[in-house]
């Protein structure tokens, strides 16, 4: 039997459409528009402006705060403005819009295809490396990954786990790329673990990942102390808290961060980033992702430059179907959906999913039979229907009692609910409440 | 890009399950004792069963068309299975507006009136039954003569009636046990009783249906008849000549019927694993006293009503496991 996380958890169709599609590179765009934000934390302070001339690879905003991220160009080109660019929130955010003209690489980058396995480096220069290169969660999350690598005081990580899990249906670029870039992930995984000072790293792979699984296990022979765990397909094994528990039984403490209990987790795609980081000196401006839908002509998985808008990956497989309902950034489970397709790819964008009409829309809300499914489906252990029901009547001290600012917003909830009951949209709003009031109790 | 799109927040699956499909399947899983209930009463359990379905429907139908003014629900499969549960925990002989009269008190009071489906705190159909039984005790404990009978009998106690009786006038028990069936018969359903509650196989059958499509789960049924064959199991160990085996008590009367179906409707019964333990703990306890000491041959309706009080509180008491709390 296979390991797995102990509470809840649900069990989508799969969908992986795109699980066979190699990885082909998505050609270069006329505009690239980059968004300063694209990171949790605060926005990059831009160092370019109107007219400006940039390389491909070349820093074009800076980072600003202890919580933020570098932004480099993805082409070469002109910079024809700075400003307002909408991201898949929809709301305009500052961002450098640049004309694409050739595309001239700085020359610091190493552009052969080469592994390249030794490092000199030390812990702290890998980090500054990785700080460098403005590379964040790419799992979806978008945590800086240098924040990560320096655990608060007193604390110590033992283990670090590579999240190879990617547990949101359809979606399959992790996969392609644990297919196809096995080595430079765990050399990436090397240099994580000494930038952490770890003698051991694990990487989770879910069972239905056969080719993966198999690549990577015949790969991790020539890596000391990294190994591979093969885990019972559940969502949403890839959160964080999860995936700890799946691995090592510990259990992270509510409102603790991971490395409380020894681990830090990254996910493949960001292993890969910091091996082209500190090895090919390449910053964190392209990505792989999976453009998929049930009646997209080719599913697909494209390494695209960020900034690329979304009508182009769509044009690329195929054009947008023509009765395409909904368009998500990322997965179905935690993906946004997004009113436009001129939004850019991001450092975080793991996937596109069109879904069709008849599939975007939600059944209609039914009074709460108390059937406990959400309850019994919840990975946290928490009661998302008493938590919606407090939400709803306005009960913030008693909605933080009942633990809200524990979830992870993983849906299984809402996905579960047999009376198509609305319940994460609730629980995020009380959330957001109890976070306020929490924050404004420290102050 | 001419299409409309829906933009809202995560997650954008839902799973293929809904209310509708949930009632469906308690009503699929209640079938073959249903056609049970017609081989042994005949055309009288198709009378019974259409009369409270078709009133519990039409009631639901119409207070909320013309009193409460709401788009009718009744698709959802709830009222029909509230008519199908009464149905089988009546005689199969019941006058038709006494089977009017419990649909209403069902529909009307016990769900309708404490805010419709998910809002009520008692199990409709027990509290029609039960209402029927305090209202018109002569007619809820005449039982029709099943197949299992003799050619001209007309009546036949239940053999939790039988038990009570015999022992309330003074007669041992071994020569009570000579008129009771024996388990074999207990276990197809040849006795006499409740119209659906007779065949504790075809009962199970539809139970492991239920557990397997993961509409009802294991803490509720198994509790209680667990704690009813240690209730029982207690007092026949102790003294063997006063009380019957606990085989005799699981299969005779409702205990089956109210462990599977009745005990575990969703919206009466607590949520959480170890709170569903405790609420089929309690629900065999007053069950097992009711039927020993008791003026009642049989408990389970009220041990259900009973426990159904206490979810609530069980609810705010027992919280699930937390992640990463202890």
């Amino acid at each position: 039997m296979l390991r797995t996380f102990r509470l809840g958890g649900v069990h989508p169709p799969e969908n992986k459409l795109s699980a066979n599609g190699q990885i082909r590179e998505l050609p270069l765009p006329a505009v690239v528009s980059i968004p300063t934000g694209q990171h949790i934390g605060a926005p990059a302070t831009p160092l370019v402006k109107k007219g400006d001339k940039v390389k491909t690879g070349q820093l074009i905003a800076k980072s600003t705060g202890f919580v933020s991220a570098n932004i480099h160009s993805s082409v070469s080109g002109t910079v024809t403005k700075v400003e307002g660019v909408p991201d898949a929130s929809g709301y305009p955010r500052t961002g450098i819009v640049i004309k694409v003209d050739g595309d001239e690489w700085e020359e610091q980058i190493d552009r052969s295809p080469d592994l390249v396995r030794s490092c000199a480096l030390s812990g702290p220069e890998i980090v500054e490396k990785i700080a460098s290169a403005g590379i964040v969660g790419m799992g979806g999350a978008t945590f800086p990954t240098h924040i990560k690598l320096v655990p608060p005081k007193g604390m110590k990580a033992d283990l670090l786990i590579i999240n190879g899990v990617e547990c949101e249906p359809y979606l399959t670029a992790d996969n392609r790329l644990m297919i196809e870039k096995s080595r430079e992930i765990l050399v990436g995984t090397e240099l994580l673990m000494k930038a952490l000072g770890v003698e051991k790293a694990t990487i989770g792979i879910e069972g239905n990942k056969p080719e993966a699984i198999r690549l990577m296990k015949e790969a991790v022979a020539d890596f000391r102390g990294i190994t591979v765990e093969v885990l019972r397909v559940k969502y949403p094994q890839g959160g964080e808290k999860q995936l700890i528990n799946a691995i090592t039984g510990r259990e992270v403490p509510s409102g603790a961060l991971p490395v409380a209990v020894g681990c830090v987790v990254s996910n493949v795609g960001t292993a890969f980033a910091v091996y082209e980081a500190v090895q090919k000196n390449k910053p964190l401006f392209e990505r792989v992702l999976t453009i998929t839908g049930k009646h997209l002509q080719q599913p697909s998985n494209l390494k695209v430059r960020v900034g690329t808008p979304l009508s182009e990956v769509v044009a690329f497989a195929g054009g947008l179907p023509e009765d395409t309902g909904k368009i998500i950034s990322g997965g179905p489970m935690m993906g946004k959906a997004v009113a436009s397709l001129e939004i850019p790819v991001t450092k975080g964008t793991s996937g596109v999913l069109l879904m069709p009409g008849e599939e975007s829309l939600r059944n209609p809300q039914q009074p709460c039979i108390r059937c406990s499914r959400c309850a019994a489906n919840c990975p946290m252990g928490l009661e998302p229907f008493l938590l919606m029901t407090l939400t709803e009547k306005t009960m913030w001290e008693r909605l933080e009692k009942e633990k809200v600012l524990d979830c992870i917003e993983c849906g299984s909830c809402s996905y579960t609910c047999p009376a198509s009951r609305p319940l994460l949209d609730h629980i995020r709003f009380g959330k957001a409440k109890v976070g306020q009031m929490v924050r404004s109790r420290k102050n | 890009m001419s299409n409309i799109l829906t933009v809202s927040p995560s997650p954008h699956l839902h799973s293929s399950d809904s209310v509708r499909k949930i009632m469906y399947r308690v009503i699929l899983a209640l079938v073959p004792a249903f056609l049970w209930s017609v081989f042994v009463f005949g055309w009288d359990a198709v009378r019974v069963t259409l009369i409270a379905v078709a009133a519990c429907v039409g009631i639901e139908y119409l207070l909320q068309r013309f009193v409460l003014k709401v788009t009718p629900t009744i698709m959802d499969g709830t009222a029909a299975l509230t008519g199908l549960l009464l149905a089988f925990n009546v005689p199969a002989s019941l006058p038709w507006w006494i089977i009017l009269l419990g649909s209403f008190f069902a529909i009307a009071i016990a769900k309708t009136s404490f805010g419709g489906l998910g809002a009520n705190i008692f199990n409709p159909a027990l509290v029609g039954r039960v209402f029927m039984l305090i209202s018109f005790p002569v007619h809820m404990t005449s039982w029709p003569a099943g197949r299992g009978a003799g050619p001209d009998a007309v009546t036949a106690a239940t053999p939790l009636g039988i038990l009570k009786e015999g022992l309330v006038s003074g007669k041992p028990l071994s020569q009570i046990q000579g008129s009771l069936p024996d388990s074999v018969d207990l276990f197809l359903g040849t006795m006499g009783g409740s119209l659906g509650e007779i065949s504790a196989l075809l009962l199970l059958a539809g139970g492991v249906y239920l557990l397997f499509r993961k509409v009802i789960t294991w803490q509720i049924p198994v509790s209680i008849l667990v704690t009813i064959a240690l209730y029982a199991g207690i007092f026949w160990f102790i003294s063997p000549e006063k009380y019957m085996d606990p085989l005799f008590h699981l299969l005779a009367g409702g205990a089956i019927l109210g462990a599977v179906y009745m005990a575990t409707d969703m919206v009466t019964s607590p949520m959480t694993g170890k709170a569903q333990l405790i609420y089929g703990a309690g629900i065999g306890i007053i069950t097992m006293t009711i039927r020993l000491f008791g003026a009642y041959p049989e408990g389970i309706s009220f041990a259900i009503l009973i426990m159904n009080a206490f979810t609530p509180l069980l609810n705010s008491v027992i919280k699930p496991q937390r992640f990463g709390g202890k």
